[in-house]
């Protein structure tokens, strides 16, 4: 069986866990962006966690089943539609062949997810079917018309019939401080949790641009260059305009900008979240401080 | 072990600063699941639910050189046709062919892979060949551009915008997803270039 992509909506991609092991080779390990998101949509469908499933920006995704499938869509908030009638998120949803799904405007958050009992089972590179934006590599990003194969119909049936998921709470992302808080003035720390920050219209799956008061460099560092060294989902960046960029899943695998804190793995969900113009906090956590 | 600092990069990952970057190479911790090298620098990630930093600092070691994966060696041919070759060696108050003499004669180390699948930035560059980045970078560099900037030389893998002086081309294949070996110079490979006419 086949999805056929009627509509890609703003921008969609497949995307899975990613691709842990190749950073030494310059390869990123991309995945979805809200990966709870992405692995409570597989469980709803009875797939494995890690199965493909679709990332979509915004609304306006809309899917033709040619035969009978069980989908789920989660992440963002907002209206789904299956042949023209309203059906919940974060629930399983039975499709009868012939008919549309369509992923309407979130009313909160931005990216959202769907999953097909199956899963998508495009070929891998390099053993996963997730789209690399930055290294360009693995599936390219879903045009009109595609035709998405789908998996073979795994044994476990989907046992949930619904997943009550809280309403999209303000962002207050917990960091820890990173490996180049030393790079930055103790001012800058205390200005980075606690400055109300807005979301950039520059962010994508690279990086999360955030603008607000500058995060000054100590003096002891000044005029020096960081030796590019690796870095990770999360990683808040400082380039030297002391505006921070919070690393997303398809971040370079090395680079050259002090690293002051770095985003928990719940705080990235809820980044993945964040649209331009969002406001944003972040708070220390674990014996934070400097 | 004593000597590289240790500088926690999230709940999962740590990174190690070496006061002599060659220890990279023979540097060892068997409990991480990836190690990822950077230009002074190794990421070690591992398993939070199994393992702290401490842990990871207990069982690092340094084996000795000859244990050490053996770097492989690379030669590259290349056609030095590049669009920034003249201006290049006009700045380094050159001819072309010295410049290529010179760029021929040397014997470059990959320090570090990124920017994109199968970049590895190359030192050993002769200081009288380097060059600034390009102020406005092009939006499209062909695969297999040999370029300079700073103190590094790479070959561009696959087309990418990029900020680099292009000298040349090669048909070499830096990166294949489907080979046995992705990426064809790895961290700590040595790699010769060698002029086409």
């Amino acid at each position: 069986m086949t999805v056929v992509v009627a509509a890609t909506g703003v921008w969609s991609c497949l995307q899975d866990r990613g691709r842990p092991g190749w950073a030494t080779a310059g390869v990123g390990r991309s995945g979805a962006f809200d990966l709870p998101a992405a692995q409570l949509a597989n469980r709803l469908v009875g797939n494995d966690e890690d199965a493909a499933v679709i990332e979509t920006v915004g609304g306006g995704l809309r899917l033709r089943l040619t035969a009978p499938a069980v989908l789920a869509v989660t992440g963002a908030g907002g209206p789904v539609t299956l042949a023209g009638r309203p059906v919940g998120r974060n629930a399983p949803v039975a499709a009868p062949a012939g008919t549309d799904l369509t992923v309407g405007t979130p009313t909160a958050g931005l990216r959202s997810y769907v999953a097909v009992r199956g899963g998508i089972a495009v070929a891998p590179v390099l053993g996963s079917r997730s789209w690399d934006s930055l290294g360009r590599l693995g599936p390219a990003p879903l045009a009109p018309a595609d035709r998405l194969p789908v998996g073979p119909v795994p044994a476990a049936t989907p046992v949930v019939s619904h997943a009550p998921v809280p309403p999209m709470a303000a962002a207050d992302l917990a960091v820890t401080p990173g490996p180049r808080a030393d790079w930055f003035t103790a001012e800058a720390w205390t200005t980075l949790v606690r400055a109300e920050w807005r979301v950039l219209p520059t962010s994508d799956r690279v990086g999360v641009r955030l603008s607000g008061p500058a995060l000054p460099r100590a003096a002891a560092v000044a005029g020096r260059e960081l030796p590019p060294e690796p870095m990770v989902r999360g990683a808040v960046q400082v380039p030297p305009d002391g505006q921070p960029i919070i690393l997303g899943p398809d971040h370079p695998t090395t680079g050259g900008y002090p690293v002051l804190a770095v985003v928990s793995a719940p705080g990235m969900a809820r980044c993945a979240q964040l649209t331009p113009g969002d406001t944003v906090r972040l708070h220390a956590i674990l014996g934070a401080g400097r | 072990m004593t000597g590289p600092v240790w500088r926690p990069f999230g709940a999962d990952a740590v990174l190690v600063e070496f006061a002599l970057p060659h220890e990279r190479w023979s540097f060892r911790c068997p409990l991480a699941d990836e190690t990822v090298v950077g230009a002074r620098t190794v990421l070690l990630r591992f398993d939070a639910r199994r393992y702290r930093v401490a842990d990871l600092r207990a069982a690092a070691h340094l084996v000795p050189s000859d244990a050490a994966r053996p770097p492989r060696s690379h030669t590259i041919a290349v056609t030095y046709d590049g669009p920034d070759l003249v201006a290049v060696a006009d700045a380094g108050g050159m001819s072309a062919a010295e410049y290529i003499r010179r760029h021929t004669r040397a014997e470059y180390r990959a320090e570090f892979c990124g920017f994109a699948p199968g970049f590895a930035y190359l030192s050993g560059l002769d200081p009288a060949l380097a060059s600034p980045r390009r102020a406005n970078p092009r939006p499209r560099v062909p695969p297999g551009s040999l370029a300079v900037a700073g103190p590094y030389c790479a070959v561009y893998p696959s087309a990418s915008p990029g900020g680099w002086n292009l000298l040349g081309t090669t048909t070499t294949r830096l990166f294949d997803p489907a080979a046995a070996d992705v990426a064809l110079i790895r961290p700590g490979d040595t790699v010769r270039f060698e002029a086409l006419s």
